[in-house]
């Protein structure tokens, strides 16, 4: 992408295809309202792909959903965005993306708690007291086996959107 | 895709709303199990909740038990002490 070495990230011992992604409860955030929602109850209707990102805002979560919007799965999977961001922040980022009435949600999550379980934790430099998930994506069926999943090893990093169209195919 | 349907009772409510919160106060008094919506500040577009109680005004309760939806927070009460409030 740049034509010099961008940050590698350590290794993670992160949550990988054939286990059990962790349920977790947090506010769900939609073009309406937000209430509390459990990863499995999303699960239960039907596969997820779960998008972790930074905080809304900034250019990755642009293009994040940009690339969300632009793919056919958002009618074939239900896409998930997980951020620390607040759920104003996340009504926000609906809106401004053109995302209201579409098929997406996504997770608050603060305090960062997902992402410790997942084992994708990334601190970030220069905001003491912050961190984040790194980027990840992570395609669930209805047992939350994970089917595919993509976390970055750089800083930043984004996913192989055809491969993860090609795990979708595969469901 | 939202789904959590576990309670029987939805409010929809706003973050630091006065009325919202003496709703809360007599769910949690009467010892109910609630789902809480959290919508948009701005009411004209607070679509979600004219289309279930055919106004925008918050609180409202969907109360599945009962079938009974409903607005203002001193009606609320007063449902649900007759309701649920018989010892």
């Amino acid at each position: 992408m740049v034509d010099f070495e961008v940050v590698s990230l350590p290794a993670a011992d992160h949550v990988d295809v054939g286990q059990t992604a962790p349920d977790f409860t947090r506010p769900l955030v939609n073009g309406e309202y937000w209430e509390n929602v459990d990863l499995s109850d999303l699960t239960d209707e039907g596969p997820v792909l779960l998008g972790f990102h930074s905080m809304d805002g900034a250019f990755p979560a642009t293009y994040f959903w940009k690339e969300m919007k632009a793919r056919d799965w958002i009618d074939q999977v239900q896409v998930v965005g997980v951020s620390i961001s607040d759920p104003y922040a996340h009504k926000q980022l609906l809106r401004e993306r053109g995302l209201v009435d579409e098929p997406v949600a996504l997770f608050s999550d603060p305090t960062n708690e997902i992402a410790e379980a997942y084992g994708i934790v990334n601190r970030l430099d220069g905001m003491a007291g912050i961190e984040e998930p790194r980027p990840a994506l992570y395609l669930l069926d209805r047992d939350r086996e994970v089917q595919f999943v993509w976390v970055a090893e750089d800083w930043p990093d984004f996913p192989d959107y055809d491969e993860t169209e090609a795990a979708i195919e595969r469901l | 895709m939202m789904t959590a349907e576990d309670s029987a009772i939805t409010l929809y409510r706003l973050q630091g709303c006065p009325y919202c919160e003496r709703v809360v106060r007599r769910l949690n008094e009467l010892e109910l199990d609630y789902q809480s919506r959290f919508v948009e500040p701005l009411h004209s577009e607070r679509n979600v909740v004219r289309r279930i109680s055919g106004k925008r005004t918050v609180p409202a309760i969907v109360d599945r038990n009962t079938g009974v939806t409903m607005s203002e927070s001193a009606n609320i009460v007063e449902y649900l002490d007759r309701n649920y409030g018989g010892a």
